[in-house]
């Protein structure tokens, strides 16, 4: 018989109705799901009554795979077809991964268009099936929990997840039947998980250091609502990483060097990461490898060893924290409270740290492994109907700009990066020629001027706009981010009202640039940025003008004196010349001259245009239409 | 008669309350709806009706509105586990037939 649980009041459901929903944590090293009963937020425990389940997948050519922590013992010994830290390859390309994947033990299919893909026992399997095979465990101890099927699920992801990563753990959530109500930043999470919602007003920074990703989010609470001013972090650093450092260390002690095959590899890894967990309360943790000569290693790693290895790492989380800070507007001992989530935060070097940055003790009270599927429950609870909606509202931001290419290879903005989702935006572009009916509009993300040094999400054209002259014709663009922060493009002619949209599926094959790196890139090349829009303008403005002189000057090239003619030619061949110069100004200043000399044309053209209208025609036939 | 609970109930009812951060009690109550009839209702407290009978079992106040508590009489609350599923169960005197799940059931 089916249990009951406690419900909100005025909130129960008929029988068969239930309204189960959970969240879901779905990390880089260990996922979770958690749920809210009779009220308090808990994960759930396997049947061996264990909560975290390794994100490891281990596929065999003649039975379905296994999950959890069979998959990660068996690692050692089957490590091509025992694939772990997926996550870090969500929604990347296989070139991406080629660059970035060098040191991961897996053998990938060749470099080309589209997803990453791995070859397995089972055949090829992409970054999306093995998170939804991880998915689908939860599910089924969820639903073997709770005794019914979900109604939907809330899926946390780091901050920094682009639209690519998060349209990939969308598509892995279907795969593995179920229906995501919606995808919660990791931080944001974790900061409802700890009620920090219902205490006291003010800023709030999430340190967030996973497996494979690194988040810093500063969080205001301001009538109990969150606001994001900030996020910032690292998709590629985590406890994995103090692991590498740890199992590089030990190859180059034990003399393996880069001798090591797959095999040893991940038996190296495996034994680092164990140390690791035990330098958290012990001052040195015993090693012993057995040598590809078979001769045994034996070794101990200290607590002050360990430090020295991964104080590389701490400092670039703590790099990360003090630009986040900077993007707020804020100062460290500004931030009123400062969570630790994830697992690697147990390392006391970490914790250390972190507070001499803050200077302030950080909130680590709940299981760091657990408060963000604890947070992603309880906003899922919300979500379902559970609880009165108005309990609670989460603001999320966009991490990078989002605008369209215009003419020069420019970047306009559309949304600033830091807006909070969802959102929606309108500007107003026109035509660059005369009797154009057609334009591209190529949707980009991140900071910098350039198209060039910005990544390209998508490309749609608009057609049918009616054939005007140049700057006539009016098209609004509106970029629409859902709360999901995946983003749609439509372009609207509003003469005619011809449209055209793109949803942003992602393209796969992303830059290898980081956001992390797109921030910096900005910061440090601001001034030649804004050097270089300037002389694209004004390029832009010399084509323009020249083309529409030339059209001119063939059209009525008769109103005007041979020597007219010579000072109008003579101009324009400065602007011809100087505008493939880098002088910005110089090109500025030859366009104003041009139009001086060629002002009298102008007007000249205007009078004869007027003229020609006029011709034929009565007064008497205009005085009656005004 | 009126409504009691076992130590597992009354247990993980203080603690529920505890962690929710307000509310008096609880409250069971019967709907007219599933596929047997009637169904269970349980929920935290937070405004009792007047019309509400008040039970007290293990330092928690339990609310019964007056109709329901003709089909609650003698109820005795408990909170059990099964496999991976837990939660609460109503052992209810006063019940003849219930559905397979158990969730609605006819006096």
């Amino acid at each position: 018989m089916a249990f009951l649980q406690i419900v909100e009041p005025g909130l129960s459901t008929a029988p068969h109705q239930h309204r189960f929903a959970v969240g879901i944590d779905l990390g880089t090293t260990n996922s979770l799901v958690a749920t809210v009963r009779s009220g308090s937020a808990e994960t759930l425990p396997d049947a061996s009554g264990s909560h975290l389940l390794p994100s490891v997948v281990r596929y065999f050519a003649d039975q379905p795979p296994q999950v959890g922590q069979k998959a990660r013992d068996s690692a050692g010994d089957d490590p091509l077809n025992t694939i772990a830290s997926i996550k870090r390859l969500m929604g990347r390309g296989r070139c991406d991964v080629r660059r970035t994947g060098s040191h991961l033990p897996y053998e990938f299919a060749g470099c080309e268009e589209g997803m990453a893909v791995l070859k397995t026992a089972a055949g090829e399997v992409s970054p999306v099936a093995v998170s939804a095979e991880v998915l689908k465990v939860l599910k089924d101890r969820a639903e073997s929990a709770l005794g019914g099927e979900l109604v939907g699920v809330v899926i946390t992801v780091p901050a920094y997840f682009d639209d690519a990563q998060r349209q990939a753990t969308k598509d892995a959530a279907y795969l593995a039947g179920l229906k995501v109500l919606r995808l919660l930043n990791e931080p944001t999470a974790a900061a409802v998980a700890y009620g920090l919602d219902r205490g006291s007003e003010g800023v709030h920074a999430i340190y967030d250091l996973g497996g494979g990703t690194f988040d810093i989010s500063i969080l205001h609470l301001h009538h109990g609502v969150f606001e994001v001013m900030a996020t910032g972090g690292d998709s590629a650093l985590g406890g994995d990483d103090m692991d590498h450092a740890i199992a590089e260390w030990i190859l180059v002690q034990s003399g393996v060097g880069d001798g090591g095959d797959h095999h040893l590899v991940r038996q190296v890894l495996e034994m680092a990461r164990i140390a690791k967990e035990e330098l958290t309360t012990q001052a040195s943790a015993p090693l012993q490898l057995t040598l590809p000569n078979g001769a045994v290693w034996q070794e101990a790693l200290t607590r002050a060893t360990f430090d020295s290895l991964i104080d590389p790492l701490v400092t670039r989380t703590l790099h990360a924290c003090q630009r986040t800070l900077r993007d707020a507007g804020l100062s460290p001992v500004e931030v009123k409270n400062v969570v630790l989530v994830g697992g690697a935060t147990r390392v006391p070097r970490v914790r250390a740290r972190v507070a001499e940055l803050f200077g302030r003790e950080p909130i680590a009270d709940l299981d760091p492994d657990r408060v963000v599927a604890l947070g992603a429950a309880i906003q899922a609870d919300i979500l379902v109907g559970n609880k009165p909606a108005d309990e609670m509202l989460l603001l999320d931001v966009i991490p990078l700009s989002l605008g369209i290419e215009t003419m020069g290879g420019l970047v306009e903005k559309v949304i600033p990066r830091n807006t909070t989702i969802p959102v929606a935006r309108s500007q107003d572009f026109t035509t660059f020629k005369d009797g154009q009916t057609a334009m591209v509009i190529r949707v980009l993300q991140g900071e910098r001027e350039l198209v060039r040094d910005c990544r390209s999400l998508a490309r749609f054209e608009l057609r049918g706009i009616p054939p005007l002259v140049a700057g006539a014709a009016r098209i609004r663009v509106t970029f629409q981010v859902d709360a999901d922060g995946l983003l749609n493009v439509s372009a609207q002619e509003l003469s005619t009202g011809v449209r055209s949209s793109v949803q942003v599926k992602p393209s796969y094959g992303l830059t290898e640039a980081e956001v992390e790196q797109m921030l910096r890139d900005s910061l440090d090349h601001a001034r030649e940025d804004v050097d270089v829009r300037n002389l694209r303008e004004q390029q832009v403005e010399a084509d323009r003008v020249l083309e529409s002189l030339a059209h001119a000057l063939s059209a009525d090239a008769a109103l005007l004196s041979a020597s007219e003619r010579n000072v109008i030619d003579a101009a324009a061949a400065e602007v011809a010349r100087l505008r493939h110069g880098t002088d910005h100004r110089a090109i500025h200043g030859v366009l104003e001259q041009l139009e001086r000399v060629s002002q009298e044309f102008a007007a000249r053209r205007m009078n004869r245009s007027i003229q020609k209208v006029l011709t034929g025609h009565r007064l008497t036939e205009f005085s009656e239409g005004i | 008669m009126g409504i009691t609970m076992t130590e597992a109930a009354a247990t993980r009812v203080t603690a529920f309350l505890k962690k929710r951060g307000k509310g008096v009690g609880l409250r069971l109550g019967v709907r007219t709806s599933g596929c047997s009839g009637l169904a269970y209702m349980l929920e935290f407290v937070d405004a009792p009706q007047e019309s509400d009978q008040v039970f007290e079992d293990r330092g928690i106040k339990v609310y019964v509105d007056p109709k329901s508590l003709i089909y609650l009489d003698g109820t005795e609350l408990d909170y059990a586990k099964e496999g991976l599923s837990e939660g609460f169960k109503f052992h209810n005197p006063n019940v003849k037939n219930s559905c397979g799940c158990g969730e609605s059931f006819v006096t």
